[in-house]
């Protein structure tokens, strides 16, 4: 029987010549990677509940330092500290003000036909180069950590087929939350997406990792694209190499199939408080807004620096509204300096942080306060999300953000 | 096969792990110190008033959202035996397998309970409410295992040798 992509990436973890749906299996894992919202955890747990602890492999760790940076308090320095301490002195790979973890995982790392455990729920953005991500918890993690194996449920795999390609003023976001929308937040629960067809040749890998890493969002143990020519471009520029570069089987097993045409796709936005909520922009503009962000794992890499650059040029940002824009990377952080987009920004009246999850993960910049309204690019607009419960998080690309931040209500980038 | 009897907390669809324990809780030192702000965004009361043994009956894709591992180790500490849904979130799911705390899926249950009722459950075989049986499935076996040590790091420490 033929398998898919994911199927035969745990098949390859597994050392076994075949898996199918619904078996379980005990894999070796390619790399893991643990960020500052639970590693101190993760560490407790190594030292206090292990009498023997040891860690398999340092070389397959990577501890990242992006959730609350720089350190908001004298207990996320503390946390912190143990993580930096425990890295040292394990030879753990260690990242700190960086970039966000899964951004620099797709720069540094992550290679076509591993498997990868994060203790993060978008590790799923690593199918963007054929590689199989999933996000786990701090115990996991930790088994992971100690055995250097870990065991899978194989998921089922849907298949969503690509045609056409993306209208001008539309970008792969508006696509993902059209996607999210149309099946759910728990349209594939347990189930892998597995994009493919012509519309997925016209994505770059940025704009690939902007649709696998929202598969979570939607239920999903992860989303894959075949580690194609332009993914191995993306790889060999970056001096890497893949474990196995796999396509899915003809006759492979799909759970399900939908088909999306890229050239249908019009701007959205998600209203507060589900992801799957998605409406077209122009139902929900002119809802005034407090505070914009154009940044995160999802959608603050270059691509999306430029579209907002080149709609607050020469404009300034409402004199009601906080524009948070925060670079996914150093690597990024730096492109967008050299092509004066920072100056861009920051002469409309933007606020241009530091690279880190900000406001996404509601911890540490830009919290907003009671009825206040968000416009976002991050990947979560669930109740309080964002800071106070009685907060609103608007999910939209990174165009309606930058033109709403302008007009101080929400608005399609075309309106301007 | 484990039989309790508990009473109902009744919660709705897609509970994420922002209402279960909001980011800004996260920095307490303790899961204790958490506990009390568990579901608070939603019912802010909720934490006081579940009791040792109560049970969470809730509708589909309970637990979507973030890997944060306090949200099962909440749930636990305040008390609930168990969680009865229609679906749950994958994550979420593992993490509270690897924490000793039972989770169970029931497409019907939900649709005819009423919170304060109480329900019993027989482990892998069923839930009777109000003298109706809903059918439950058998977890795998490597889950059991996990379960039946109290969670994962007890399950590894038995399986690795790395002490009791």
């Amino acid at each position: 029987m033929g398998m898919t992509i994911a199927e035969k990436i745990i098949a390859l973890a597994a050392n076994v010549p075949e898996v199918k749906a619904g078996d379980i299996h005990t894999v070796n894992l390619d790399r893991m990677m643990s960020n500052d919202g639970t590693t101190h955890l993760t560490v407790d747990m190594y030292h206090n509940k292990l009498k023997h602890p040891r860690i398999a492999d340092p070389k397959k760790m990577v501890f990242i330092v992006d959730h609350n940076v720089p350190s908001d308090s004298p207990k996320t320095a503390a946390s912190q500290k143990k993580m930096r301490d425990f890295a040292r002195e394990h030879q753990i790979d260690f990242w700190e003000g960086q970039g966000v973890c899964h951004q620099i995982m797709m720069e540094h790392y992550v290679c076509p036909g591993e498997l990868i455990f994060g203790a993060d729920s978008h590790t799923c953005t690593y199918g963007a180069l054929g590689a199989f991500g999933t996000g786990v918890g701090c115990t996991d993690l930790l088994y992971g950590m100690v055995t250097g194996t870990s065991w899978v449920l194989v998921p089922e795999t849907v298949k969503f087929k690509l045609t056409g390609k993306l209208p001008e003023g539309v970008y792969p976001r508006d696509l993902m939350l059209t996607i999210i929308g149309k099946i759910g937040a728990n349209g594939v629960n347990y189930q892998v997406m597995e994009f493919c067809g012509d519309g997925a040749k016209t994505l770059s890998v940025n704009d690939r990792m902007v649709l696998c890493n929202l598969a979570v969002e939607a239920g999903a143990k992860t989303a894959i694209f075949e580690a194609d020519e332009i993914a191995l471009a993306y790889l060999e520029e970056r001096g890497r190499k893949p474990k196995a570069v796999f396509k899915s089987d003809a006759d492979a097993v799909y759970a399900g199939e939908y088909i999306f045409d890229l050239s249908k796709i019009q701007p959205v936005a998600a209203r507060p408080d589900f992801v799957d909520d998605v409406v077209p922009v122009d139902d929900v503009c002119g809802v005034r807004i407090d505070e914009a962000f154009l940044g995160s794992c999802n959608n603050g890499r270059i691509d999306e620096l430029r579209v907002g650059a080149a709609i607050v040029k020469g404009r300034k940002v409402s004199e009601h509204v906080r524009f948070l824009v925060v670079p996914a990377s150093k690597e990024v952080y730096l492109q967008a300096l050299e092509e004066g987009l920072i100056d861009i920004f920051m002469k409309s009246g933007a606020i241009v942080m530091n690279p880190n999850c900000s406001v996404c993960w509601g911890s540490c910049q830009g919290v907003i306060g009671e009825n206040e309204v968000l416009i976002s690019t991050g990947t979560r607009n669930f109740k309080g999300r964002a800071g106070h419960p009685s907060s609103k998080v608007y999910l939209g690309s990174a165009a309606t953000v930058a033109a709403s931040a302008v007009k101080g209500e929400i608005c399609r980038a075309d309106m301007m | 096969m484990e039989q309790f009897t508990g009473k109902v907390w009744k919660l709705g669809d897609d509970i994420d792990t922002d209402i279960i324990i909001p980011t800004e809780y996260l920095a307490l030192k303790t899961i204790e110190d958490m506990k009390l702000y568990g579901f608070s965004p939603l019912r802010p009361e909720l934490a006081a008033q579940i009791g040792v043994g109560d049970v969470i009956v809730a509708g589909k894709n309970f637990g979507c959202g973030s890997s944060r591992e306090q949200a099962p180790e909440v749930i636990k500490a305040l008390g609930i035996k168990c969680i009865v849904a229609k679906s749950f979130a994958r994550i979420f799911f593992r993490n509270s397998i690897n924490n000793g705390l039972l989770l169970i899926e029931q497409p019907d249950l939900y649709d005819d309970v009423e919170e304060g009722d109480r329900v019993t459950v027989t482990v892998n075989e069923e839930i009777d409410y109000k003298g109706k049986k809903y059918p439950i499935a058998s977890l795998p076996e490597n889950l059991v295992e996990i379960l039946q040590a109290g969670g994962l790091v007890k399950a590894m420490r038995i399986q690795n040798g790395l002490g009791g």
